[in-house]
């Protein structure tokens, strides 16, 4: 077995050196009653030349020739060459958590340089080495605020992603805080009439996307403001990091906490995992942040390196008062994130950011042509809902043609009539011009 | 073909020898090492290290969106060339060690050899470009992967049915102890309490506190296990569960696993098990045929999908029949020849729900299933005999130079303490530091708590015989220097790219960041 190096021979030498008397004498510790008397039962062994082929028997059962028409949390994005052939040297991939910086600086380095690209894109002040996924920093950024304020009630936008919501409940189980949901408007961000009534003076944090889950911009500036008058933090929600390359930074909009996924930037969809969460604050909140956080020092010698610090927050540390349960983070998929922004850069961040909102522009036009109409009248980066009538005919009629066509918007917000027939698309750089009218034409021949 | 040029690594001397020539036990010597600013730190160069279509169309975002919600250029962000990103990320790599460079005994941590086969089929596009609110009918690939995943772990594991979905080891026991609440709250009473062992994983009682539970922490015996008198005491019906690792955070078995889960069980409480040390019990025991009634898996750990510096990890949980109504959505179904994610409350009333977004760390799953499918039965049952001779290899050869706190059996892995060093001076950390200019990274350290100045190896099973003989003629050389020359013990490391680093200092003035205009001087 390729894996295990060890020849009868060295084995025996072992076991003697060990003192025991068989492989089987090295689990004398097990009360044989609880010893297993039968082989697991998992399929047989299999070769690599086997294994190959098994596996890809699996993935050819998923049509992935067509890139889909979906966002909604998950982007598909070109992911440059380069970034997975850095991604796979040995020396990042197979590392740990940096615990003896010493012989890590090469991780703690370029988390520090994540940390970094974060603050630019939210234009917030601190940053920490990412999370499990944009839904439980949400949750967290939630947690923290109401740490922060010392308040328990929550308000979140219905447009705010309803997986992200779920996972929010979720947290707040056992914490007796409150969630508020206010709902969106005809154009499809928050009504700020119902948040403005939502905001008072029990409330610790306004929890808004942007995008949010339509596709559609939101007035952050004017949000954070009613919160800032509240006395709640405000959190500003993005699962589609692309477009921080175009819309003004959260933090300069007054947004105290940016939180979401960075996935769009050097990470495949994976069916829908894993992928790098971020949480960016105001430095003032640093030590109620979760999560690890990479700092700057210096060696013995004087010369700059990296660490891992103020580790006091922390499981390994505080164990029950910590400010949170985390231990790993996501940091294979933030250095590919890390590795793709600086591929891009200052202008291709701009770029790319442009060229989605060309292609988003693009879509609703096609779908415009082809009689199916916006569902909201809000602004639009590179998602958007459509009335197409019968939403989930719609995207069966298309799947039978291997193309993945939107997600119905019913699935969720099944209570609001407004969402029978809206069908929530998305276009990236991964989707020609040709592409998209394809997809408009056979829209429209398949209601 | 066996070493064609008689070269093999072996230490030249003591560290105060010439240390541009000697070669440690692991074979690490002087090389060339690249300094490498931030990428923010170059020279602004207006370099382009990307290719993009052009948008097409003429339009202006300004004049279709709300102006005062738009930006530029990003000021700060870097304009480098392809080559120079290269560059960049290829020098950094060099100042890390991964398991693919070295020896990398990390105890509690597993950290074997991540196969390559498993990074390529990760990447199939099939699976890679796959998204995850495809139609069922263009994802049956996916889901029929995460059935046979769940499948393999309940079986390995001894449970009656695995959720997928938690993002990793921490995330599992959050899980757990929320289904454990939900499973008494349906019962009419979340109760209070939960029971830990002194020799838990941090993650463990914060866990607890996230779930609004208090912890009560049970003190170990003097030979590392947790005694069933120690848990009776403390049981009661205001205690919803115990959380035990097993083996332990000591590489140690707990024997009275069986009668303390009855403890617990007979006062209405559940079993909860950490499945971080899994390794050791492979083919050989079920966590399930111990008593247990809810356990997280840490695919990064038994399972070898990367660590990639620090994660993505993934920690799916398994529990007995029980529990599985409260199982967070979704769950993979098997509907004739179709398989089918349930996602819908209302098919699952009693779901603790979502822990995070979509299905789970899928690209880990990949990775995992590839392991089990080409182990078999026999290669999973291998691993755990392998992982355990290892470490009680290396205990044997090391008992004679360092302090081992507990004479009872360890499994896969083994704790030593720096008493024997204690006249010298030298520490646990001098030591850790040490190993590194030999050319291994350090064991854990100082964890776990219980013990004084720990150092935990855990080799695995992928190390090879002359790995641990290297291992173990650098520890001995180290305990042997502690007497002659702790100075230079002390003044380690001194071969990697950087020497001990103050960590005081980045907690006293937190720099988190570059930013344009300030230095970044640490």
């Amino acid at each position: 077995m390729r894996y295990h190096p060890h020849s009868s021979g060295e084995i025996n030498e072992m076991l003697e050196a060990a003192g025991a008397k068989s492989l089987d004498d090295l689990f004398r510790s097990i009360p044989e009653k609880l010893r297993l008397t039968r082989p697991l039962d998992v399929p047989p062994a299999l070769d690599e030349v086997s294994l190959l082929a098994e596996f890809g028997r699996i993935a050819a059962k998923n049509r992935t020739e067509h890139a889909p028409f979906i966002g909604a949390g998950a982007y598909p994005h070109h992911v440059p060459p380069a970034v997975d052939q850095l991604l796979l040297r040995g020396e990042f991939f197979t590392a740990y958590t940096p615990y003896q910086p010493e012989v890590s600086q090469g991780t703690l380095q370029a988390l520090f340089e994540w940390q970094t690209f974060v603050t630019l894109l939210t234009g917030l002040e601190v940053a920490n080495a990412s999370m499990y996924d944009g839904a439980s920093s949400m949750a967290e950024a939630a947690l923290m605020a109401t740490r922060i304020t010392d308040r328990s009630r929550i308000v979140v936008s219905a447009a705010v992603h309803p997986e992200y919501r779920k996972v929010l409940a979720s947290y707040l189980t056992s914490t007796g805080d409150e969630i508020v949901v206010v709902p969106y408007g005809e154009d499809g961000r928050t009504d700020p009439a119902a948040l403005a009534a939502a905001v008072n003076a029990d409330t610790a944090a306004v929890i808004v996307g942007q995008p949010n889950f339509f596709g559609v911009v939101e007035p952050l500036g004017e949000i954070a403001a009613l919160a800032r008058k509240a006395g709640a933090i405000s959190i500003s929600v993005t699962a589609e990091a692309v477009a921080f390359g175009l819309l003004r930074a959260p933090g300069d909009l007054g947004v105290d906490v940016a939180v979401g996924t960075m996935q769009s930037f050097g990470n495949p969809v994976n069916f829908g995992g894993p992928a790098p969460g971020f949480f960016a604050a105001r430095e003032s909140h640093v030590r109620q942040m979760p999560g690890r956080l990479c700092g700057a020092t210096v060696d013995k010698h004087g010369r700059r390196g990296f660490v891992l610090t103020l580790s006091t927050r922390e499981q390994h540390i505080r164990r029950e008062r910590a400010t949170s349960n985390i231990c790993t983070n996501s940091g294979l998929t933030a250095l590919a994130a890390t590795i793709h922004l600086a591929l891009l850069g200052r202008k291709g961040v701009a770029e790319l950011a442009k060229l989605n909102y060309a292609r988003g522009r693009q879509l609703r036009e096609a779908m415009g042509r082809a009689g199916c109409g916006l569902r909201f009248s809000g602004p639009t980066f590179n998602e958007a809902a459509f009335d197409v009538g019968d939403a989930e005919a719609v995207v069966a009629q298309l799947a039978k043609r291997g193309v993945a066509a939107g997600v119905p918007l019913a699935r969720w917000y099944g209570d609001d009539p407004r969402m029978k027939g809206a069908l929530l698309c998305c276009a990236t750089e991964l989707h020609t011009p040709e592409a998209i009218e394809l997809f408009a034409r056979t829209v429209k021949e398949s209601r | 073909m066996s070493n064609p040029t008689g070269w093999k690594p072996r230490m030249e001397g003591s560290s105060s020898a010439d240390p541009e020539l000697s070669v440690g036990a692991g074979g690490a010597t002087r090389g060339l090492a690249y300094e490498e600013p931030l990428l923010f730190e170059h020279q602004v160069r207006n370099r382009a290290g990307y290719s993009l279509p052009a948008p097409g169309g003429d339009f202006d975002p300004a004049a279709e969106l709300p102006p005062e919600l738009l930006r530029g250029e990003i000021e700060g962000l870097p304009a480098l060339g392809e080559l120079d990103v290269v560059r960049h990320f290829t020098h950094l790599s060099t100042w890390n060690h991964g398991i693919d460079t070295g020896f990398y005994p990390l105890g509690s941590c597993t950290m074997k050899y991540n196969p390559k086969s498993s990074e390529a089929l990760a990447r199939l596009p099939g699976f890679a470009g796959a998204h995850p609110l495809l139609p069922s009918e263009m994802c049956q690939g996916a889901l029929e992967l995460m059935f046979q995943l769940e499948r393999a772990l309940s079986e390995i594991a001894g449970f009656t049915a695995t959720t997928l979905s938690p993002a990793a080891g921490a995330q599992g026991e959050l899980t757990g102890l929320m289904m454990i609440r939900a499973y008494h709250q349906a019962r009419g009473n979340p109760r209070r309490r939960v029971l830990v062992p002194d020799t838990a994983h941090g993650t463990n009682p914060a866990s607890c506190a996230l779930n609004g539970y208090d912890v009560v922490q049970l003190a170990s015996g003097a030979d590392g296990r947790l005694h069933p008198d120690v848990v009776r005491a403390a049981m009661d019906e205001d205690v919803a569960a115990i959380m035990i690792t097993n083996p332990n955070t000591i590489g140690i078995f707990e024997t009275h696993i069986a009668e303390i889960a009855e403890i617990v069980h007979a006062k209405g409480g559940l079993v909860y098990g950490d499945g971080a040390n899994l390794n050791a019990l492979l083919g050989v025991a079920r966590p399930g045929d111990m008593g247990f009634d809810v356990m997280q898996f840490n695919l990064h750990k038994t399972f070898a999908t990367p660590h990639g510096g620090g994660g993505p990890g993934s920690g799916p949980v398994a529990v007995k029949e029980a529990l599985v109504p409260f199982l967070p959505l979704p769950l993979v179904v098997r509907d004739g020849a179709a398989y089918r994610l349930v996602t819908d409350p209302r098919e699952r009333p009693s779901s603790v729900g979502k822990l995070r977004e979509f299905w789970g760390n899928f690209g880990m799953f990949v990775r995992a299933l590839a392991l089990i499918r080409e182990y078999g039965p026999e290669g999973l049952r291998r691993t755990a005999q392998l992982a355990v001779l290892n470490a009680n290899y290396v205990r044997a050869k090391l008992q004679d130079s360092y302090n081992l706190p507990y004479a009872t059996d360890s499994l896969h892995e083994v704790v030593f303490t720096d008493k024997a060093l204690k006249p010298t001076g030298v520490t646990t950390m001098d030591v850790a530091k040490r190993l590194i200019d030999h050319g291994f990274h350090p064991p854990t350290v100082y964890f776990p708590l219980v013990v004084q100045g720990a150092l935990m190896i855990e080799p695995t099973e992928t190390e090879s015989k002359e790995t641990l003989d290297a291992f173990v003629e650098g520890m001995r050389d180290i305990a042997e220097q502690a007497k002659r020359d702790p100075d230079g013990l002390k003044a380690s490391p001194q071969k990697p790219v950087r020497a001990r680093l103050d960590e005081t200092r980045a907690a006293r003035k937190p720099v988190l960041r570059w930013k344009p205009g300030a230095k970044v001087e640490g």
